[in-house]
Order: C-alpha cells, then sequence, then structure tokens
C-alpha cells in the first residue's frame, strides 16, 4: 500500500490493522448484557473501522441479536461502553444515534404502505418532500419493489417484507447499519443479486455494516471481517480467511465449515514443523507453532484437504491413513466420504464429482478400501 | 374417451348411506349456514322483533285501553282493514324543546363523559399493558372488580360519597379545607363522575386488548428511524390503537346515551336526560306511543355514531 494509493482511496482494505492510525468508527469496550443472573453478552471488546462489513456468526441464541440491539440503543447496559464516531452512546438515545438497524423480524409499520414505511426515516430528518420521493423512488428500484410500493406489509410475501425492512435501513444512508439476518428470507437468486448491492451500496456511501447471518457463505463473500459468537462471548475475531484456515479452537474449526478433528500428543516440536501423535496415526505439519512437546493438542482436518484414491495397499508413513468408505452423501458439485479407519475413527473426506458418476465401477463406491492422506501444510493445530 | 366413461362411477354403484349419515352429510354441508343462523334468529327474537313492536307502538295514539294505545291495524264490520299510523309523537317530540333540549343533553354528557373516559383510560390501559407479569393480572382484575357488586348498589355508594353530608365534605370539613358542604350531589358532576366511573372498565377493555396485541419493536423500529417519542405516539401508536379507542368510545357512548338510572340517582331532577324522560312518560304519564318515539329517535341519534363509523372502517380497508 504505497502513499500514492491512499490519497484516491482514503480508507485501506484493512484497516484494522491500522496501519495508518485510522480512528475506528465503533469501539467496544466490556460489553455486557444480563437477563437475570446470565449474561446474553459477556464482556465483547470490538473496533469496528469505517467502511467495514462485519459480519456476525454464532449458533442460535448466542447473542448477536442482543449485541445488534445494544449498539442501536435498545437495551440497557450492564457494564461496558459503546462509541459511534468519537461520540459515548451512553446518554444518548436510538432516536439520536447515527445507527440503523434492520430488526430480524422486520417490524414494519402495518399501517402505512411500502412507501411510507421507507419514507418514515426520511421524514424525521426533514428532508424536503420531493427529495424524499426520489430517494423512496431509488431503494425501491434496488430491492425491486417498484410495482408494489402501494401495498401495505400484510399484502406481501415474507421475503418482500424482509426486502422492505432492508430498504427502510439503508434508505437513511447511516455511518454504522445493523442488519440482523437481512437476507435469511430471500431465494438464492434475490439473495446473490443483494449481498452484491449491498457491496455496492457500501462501495458508494461508505456504510458501515454490521450483519448478523447463519449462512457461512453470505458471510465468507460478504465479510471484510467476522466474528464467531458463543454464549455471549467473541471466539474468533478475523478475516473469513484467517477464520477458515486458521481456527483458533475447536469450536471455531467446527462451527465454520466442517472439520475433522483429532486429539493427539506433541512428539516433535521443531522451528519449521510439528509432529503429532494423534488417535489416527502420526501427523506432520511443516509450520512452526509455539506447542510444548508431550502436551495435549487437536488437529483439525477439513474434508476437503483430504485427498482420497481407491488402493488395496495399506498406507505407511505421517499424514496417509487406510480405511475403507462407509457411506457416501452425493451433494451435487461434490461427494462427501465417510471413510472407516481401523481404530473406528470416521473421516469425511469430500471430493469434487470431476466424472459422471454414472458407471459405479469408476467411482470410490461402498466398502471400497482406500488411502486418504493430506498435505503437511493442510493440518490446523489447536490448543483448545 | 372410452376409458374415461368407463370410470365415470353410476349411481346404482354408490355406497348406500343410512338416513343418520345423509343427515351429518347435509349439516356438514350447510355448516356456514347453521353457524350464521343461530346469531341471526337471536337478532330477530331479541332485537328486531322488539323494535317493531316499538316502532308499532310510536305509530299509535295514546288510548284509554290495555294496553293504552291504539291498534294499528283493525277489522270494522263488512271485512274492511284499516292501517293507521299517527305521526303526531314525533312532531310532538320534535317540536316540543323540552324533548330537544333534553336529546340534546344528552348528547352533551355522554360525548363529553366517553372523551373523559378516553383521556383517563387511554393511559391506564397503556399502563396495564406495559406493567410486570405479576402486577398486569391483578390490575386487570382491579378492573373488572366492581362488576362483582351490583350497579345499584355501587351508584347508593357514590350518593353516599357527594352528599352534603357525605363522606368526601366531612372529610373536607374536618381537614378544614372547606367551611360549609360543598354541593356535588344532585349536580351535573355528580353524573359525570357516576357515568365515568361506570364506563370506564368498557373503555379499558377493548384499548387494552388491542393495545396488548401491538408489536413492541414498532417502537423501537420507529425510534431508530429517528423518531422522537411522542412523534411515535402520534404516527404510529394511536393510529394503531383506533380500533380500540373507537370499540371503547362506541361501548361508552351508546349506552351512556340512555342511561337512566344515573342521571336520576345522582343527578336528581336537576339533570335532564333523555333516559329518564322516557321512563316518565312510560311509567308516571302512561303514554306509551310518546314513550316509545323517544325511544325510536334516540336510537336514530345511536345508530347514526356506528354507521359513520361502519363508513370509516370501510374506507380505511380500502386504502391501497
Ligand atoms: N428480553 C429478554 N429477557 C430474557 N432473556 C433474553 C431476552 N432477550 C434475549 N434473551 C436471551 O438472550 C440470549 C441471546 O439472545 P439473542 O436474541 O441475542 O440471540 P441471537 O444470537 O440473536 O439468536 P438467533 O440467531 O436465534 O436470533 C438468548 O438465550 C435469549 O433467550
Ligand atoms: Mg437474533
Amino acid at each position: 500500500m504505497g502513499a500514492k494509493l491512499t490519497e484516491t482511496n482514503a480508507v485501506s482494505d484493512t484497516p484494522w490493522l491500522n496501519q495508518d492510525g485510522q480512528q475506528p468508527l465503533v469501539k467496544i469496550k466490556g460489553l455486557t448484557k444480563k437477563y437475570g443472573g446470565w449474561a446474553a453478552v459477556d464482556n465483547i471488546d470490538l473496533d469496528i473501522y469505517e467502511g467495514e462489513l462485519f459480519c456476525l456468526l454464532g449458533g442460535s441464541g448466542c447473542g448477536k441479536s442482543t449485541l445488534l440491539r445494544m449498539l442501536a440503543g435498545f437495551e440497557t447496559l450492564n457494564s461496558g461502553t459503546i462509541t459511534i464516531d468519537g461520540v459515548d452512546m451512553a446518554d444518548v438515545p436510538a432516536y439520536e444515534r447515527p445507527t440503523n438497524m434492520m430488526f430480524q423480524s422486520y417490524a414494519l409499520f402495518p399501517h402505512m404502505s411500502v412507501e411510507k414505511n421507507i419514507a418514515f426515516g426520511l421524514q424525521q430528518d426533514r428532508m424536503p418532500k420531493s427529495e424524499i420521493g426520489d430517494r423512496v423512488h431509488e431503494i425501491l428500484k434496488l430491492v425491486e419493489l417498484e410495482n408494489f410500493k402501494k401495498r401495505k406489509p400484510k399484502q406481501l410475501s415474507g421475503g418482500q417484507r424482509q426486502r422492505v425492512a432492508l430498504a427502510r435501513a439503508l434508505v437513511k444512508e447511516p455511518k454504522l447499519l445493523l442488519l440482523d439476518e437481512p437476507l435469511a428470507a430471500l431465494d438464492k437468486k434475490l439473495r446473490k443479486q443483494t449481498q452484491f448491492e449491498l457491496a455496492n451500496i457500501q462501495d458508494q456511501v461508505g456504510v458501515t455494516f454490521i450483519v448478523v447471518t447463519h449462512d457461512q457463505e453470505e458471510a465468507m463473500t460478504l465479510a471484510t471481517r467476522m466474528a464467531v459468537m458463543d454464549a455471549g462471548r467473541f471466539k474468533q475475531v478475523g478475516t473469513p480467511t484467517e477464520i477458515y484456515e486458521f481456527p483458533n479452537s475447536r469450536f471455531v474449526a467446527d462451527f465454520i465449515g466442517s472439520a475433522n478433528i483429532f486429539e493427539g500428543r506433541v512428539t516433535e516440536n521443531g522451528a519449521d514443523h510439528v509432529r503429532v501423535k494423534t488417535e489416527i496415526g502420526e501427523v506432520f505439519i511443516d509450520h512452526g507453532q509455539s506447542v510444548n512437546v508431550d502436551s495435549k493438542i487437536w488437529v483439525a482436518l477439513r474434508p476437503e484437504k483430504i485427498h482420497i484414491v481407491k488402493s488395496q495397499d495399506p498406507a505407511s508413513g505421517p499424514n496417509q491413513v487406510s480405511g475403507e468408505v462407509d457411506d457416501i452423501g452425493y451433494l451435487g458439485e461434490t461427494s462427501i466420504y465417510k471413510v472407516k479407519l481401523p481404530s473406528g475413527h470416521i473421516v469425511d473426506v469430500t471430493a469434487p464429482n470431476q466424472t459422471r458418476p454414472m458407471n459405479r465401477t469408476h467411482r470410490i463406491t461402498w466398502e471400497d478400501k482406500v488411502n486418504i492422506s493430506w498435505e503437511p501444510s493442510s493440518a490446523m493445530l489447536l490448543t483448545s | 374417451m372410452t376409458d374415461v366413461k368407463a370410470q365415470k362411477p353410476t349411481i346404482a354403484a354408490a355406497p348406500r348411506k343410512t338416513v343418520f349419515q345423509r343427515f351429518m352429510r347435509r349439516v356438514q354441508n350447510n355448516f356456514r349456514l347453521i353457524i350464521i343462523a343461530v346469531p341471526l334468529v337471536w337478532l330477530v327474537l331479541f332485537f328486531l322483533a322488539p323494535f317493531f313492536i316499538v316502532a308499532k307502538i310510536s305509530l299509535a295514539e295514546l288510548a284509554i285501553a290495555s294496553p293504552p294505545f291504539t291498534p294499528m291495524i283493525e277489522w270494522l264490520d263488512g271485512g274492511v282493514v284499516t292501517i293507521r299510523l299517527v305521526f303526531d309523537n314525533f312532531a310532538y317530540i320534535l317540536n316540543d324543546s323540552l324533548y330537544f333540549d333534553t336529546y340534546v343533553n344528552s348528547l352533551k354528557i355522554s360525548v363529553t363523559s366517553t372523551i373523559i373516559c378516553l383521556l383517563l383510560g387511554y393511559p391506564i390501559a397503556y399502563a396495564i399493558v406495559r406493567s410486570g407479569p405479576v402486577a398486569k393480572p391483578l390490575l386487570l382484575f382491579a378492573i373488572i372488580l366492581p362488576f362483582w357488586t351490583s350497579f345499584l348498589l355501587r351508584v347508593y355508594a357514590w350518593m353516599g360519597l357527594l352528599a352534603d353530608q357525605g363522606t368526601i365534605n366531612n372529610l373536607l370539613l374536618r381537614l378544614g379545607l372547606i367551611d360549609e358542604p360543598i354541593r356535588m350531589l344532585y349536580t351535573e358532576f355528580a353524573v359525570y363522575v357516576g357515568i365515568v366511573y361506570t364506563y370506564m372498565p368498557f373503555m379499558i377493555l377493548p384499548l387494552y386488548a388491542n393495545m396488548e396485541k401491538l408489536d413492541g419493536s414498532l417502537n423501537e423500529a420507529a425510534a431508530d428511524l429517528g423518531s422522537r417519542p411522542t412523534n411515535t405516539f402520534f404516527r404510529v401508536t394511536l393510529p394503531l390503537t383506533m380500533p380500540g379507542i373507537i370499540a371503547g368510545s362506541l361501548l361508552v357512548f351508546i349506552p351512556a346515551t340512555g342511561e337512566y338510572v344515573i342521571p336520576d340517582l345522582l343527578g336528581g331532577g336537576n339533570v335532564q336526560m333523555i333516559g329518564r324522560v322516557l321512563f316518565n312518560e312510560f311509567s308516571s304519564n302512561s303514554d306509551w306511543p310518546v314513550a316509545a318515539a323517544v325511544a325510536i329517535v334516540l336510537l336514530f341519534l345511536l345508530v347514526i355514531p356506528i354507521i359513520i363509523f361502519q363508513y370509516f372502517q370501510g374506507k380505511a380497508s380500502q386504502d391501497p
């Protein structure tokens, strides 16, 4: 990133690395929300920079919506601070915050038409009528609801309602947009399109997004960074690649994508390699990691990073094991093979279906003897 | 083609059904009709029929007979049938300023009471909806608690409270806040107190039912879009509670207009309301035709707001 580039594009692509001393737009410190004695959001720290599209992922009930609602100003904090654009939000009511939220339940006004729902926020800013009309028209075009603008929410389908809610939040172009599962009810085509539009809007107006999603693929494609949440805490925060390729715990490895996880002990810890004796055999990893010899550790292997070949000869050496195909799941583009090892463990392996599986004899099939192997760089070491 | 024909079932092939099965079939097929028929019969029997009887009496003349009015249809000798419709009663009521003033006064009192009930009941209903899980059933219970005692008893209790030598005056005198009793009983004030007190639950309960259904996240959404609480109230909460407001207001306005007991006991002779006039015509004067005409006019006065309401509702639901 040269100085020249930052002239034309003030916001760097990786603002969280804090190379140019940019202040974060949102600063969250020690944020906690308790219901009864139990913390729905538990001591969270997070900085989000302008222009980011930050995705929150996590299981149901882990506190994603609660976190968004605290940012929007609907929940009182038990402790911690939220600073948006340099202003402490402690005493700022929801209606004065520079945020807009798209509710998980949409919360559309049932007595107002689509058009009026969207215009409501702009009217609060005392915008001239003609400008409101233009903005509403524009956003309706974006979400493809121009023909439905006179309808009441009741007269719309679930996906259409979701688009109205999205449009209502987007139209005010706030500094920070909070979207609670914005695309969950859309069909695949419209979802892809809206994802693209979201990214576009972000480019054009420089809005910062925090998006809750259940869809990992969506998070992977949209997010500049993402956080994996569990029981009110952040398990890991990072770019999609970091989280997928370098998960910091078994929970994250298993939650994002799928992973075969085996327990083991470190037998050798060199500067540029680690050797682990696991339940399924020896694993050799060709990059160094600070682990202690003889410490307990977990090795995670992504199914798509394992090679599978039909073979009668038993495998020997590190990073390879023999087994037998126990089950096959056909997913179209890929198939998932459940390989049963002599030790009784089952390893998931995915392989692309590069040939049409019409003639079974050309494919690996049930009860075939197979060897599975992986590159020395593929195995992920997890200490927790 | 021939296949289709062959598959067509013949009447002979249909299994025979018992009489009971056929009856049940009928019931099922006409279920909607039966559902509608029950309230219809009820309405005809207990609303329309009495209405026509009263209407008939209102078009008769006072007579010294039993019942004390002339018949509408008479069979004279020689098979001649005469139908007599007398509109004198209506002319009398509409020309006599006593009746006119009483109607106006009744409407004034009932409209004012309805507004007072709404202004007091709305925040009460709102507070109940917002109250905690322990307080809510208790508060609701408190609202319907008065119905456990006789209405008449409760009005007598108010007489005891409001009288010159009543509880309130005695208390104020003893506290030295006043030197002589304030006249409350047998004034319009007492009538207002009675009506507002009696009909308040009819305002609160529909409002409560309406507000309870309101989605709390709508208020949050409005705030999120930059709307201050007062603006949110007028643009979101109020329009969405309009059905409750209208239902509650009608439930107060309609019975309050024809109210008889409250103006009679708490207003004495000083407050003229149409219910009292009607009662006097009927019992003291034994003038059934005029009493019936008073009732018919009252009915129309009450039907008009309902029609207006229906009209606006129809319009609102047609709105795109
Ligand atoms: N008002 C409340 N009172 C008590 N508990 C609550 C309240 N709101 C949320 N919770 C609890 O807090 C936890 C977090 O809720 P939250 O809505 O943030 O979950 P979420 O991560 O958004 O889940 P989902 O993906 O299902 O939407 C849940 O266990 C929920 O039961
Ligand atoms: Mg949620």
